[in-house]
């Protein structure tokens, strides 16, 4: 399973801040669409994707027990 | 620990002591606070939340990258997570270095970094129109 995190905007919109979701060998690009259709997630497309805390591009490809995070437009400071 | 995420209070005394150097002939600090007005409108509060234990790696990054750029640098960042009010402190930085103007660019560099790769969001409900 990977470990689905969500913050700001996207935890608002989804009422979770984490998920676990079935996709061992799925890239970030098909977990995004995955999550788009299950949960009519919004505006995934254009947020940057953290595995284990680095940030990865969608083409990353996960394995279980990976952490995704969906990081919206940061707006620290 | 020069990289921390806080849910109390910053105390700015103790993010510029952990720069202060016997080779530093100056220090800069930067004091991000809560801004009431913002293009006519008024803000209430701000919630700020971090994704810390990535957040706290990003500002680890910041320091190294302000190395490579200023080898002399010492650099410490605190942001503060949770509901501040207007006036709080959102985020110290306090860089030193043996001269003035590299610590002054070094932390100009921290916090435009910082509003770019940093896990941290402010939401900004409590924000009202002119007249409400």
């Amino acid at each position: 399973m990977i470990n689905v995190l969500l913050f700001a905007q996207l935890k608002d919109e989804l009422g979770k801040e984490t998920l676990s979701i079935e996709g061992n060998g799925m890239s970030v690009a098909q977990l995004k669409g995955k999550m788009k259709v299950d949960f009519q997630l919004e505006g995934l497309e254009t947020v940057m994707t953290a595995v284990n805390e680095e940030f990865a591009d969608d083409d990353t490809i996960l394995s279980d027990g990976d952490t995704v995070a969906f990081i919206p437009p940061v707006s620290g400071g | 620990m020069n990289y921390n995420i806080s849910k109390e209070p910053i105390v700015i005394q103790e993010v510029i002591d952990k720069v202060v150097s016997r080779n530093a002939g100056a220090v800069t600090t930067f004091i991000g606070t809560v801004r009431e007005m913002t293009k006519g409108k008024k803000t209430l509060f701000l919630i700020y939340e971090a994704y810390v234990p990535m957040a706290i790696k990003k500002l680890e990054q910041i320091g190294s990258e302000i190395k490579e750029r200023w080898p002399d640098a010492e650099t410490a960042i605190t942001h503060r997570v949770g509901k501040l009010e207007i006036t709080d402190i959102a985020v110290v930085i306090a860089v030193s270095t043996p001269h003035r103007n590299d610590a002054y660019e070094a932390n100009r560099y921290a916090i435009e970094r910082i509003k770019e790769i940093v896990p941290i969001w402010k939401k900004n409900t409590g924000k009202m129109g002119r007249h409400g």
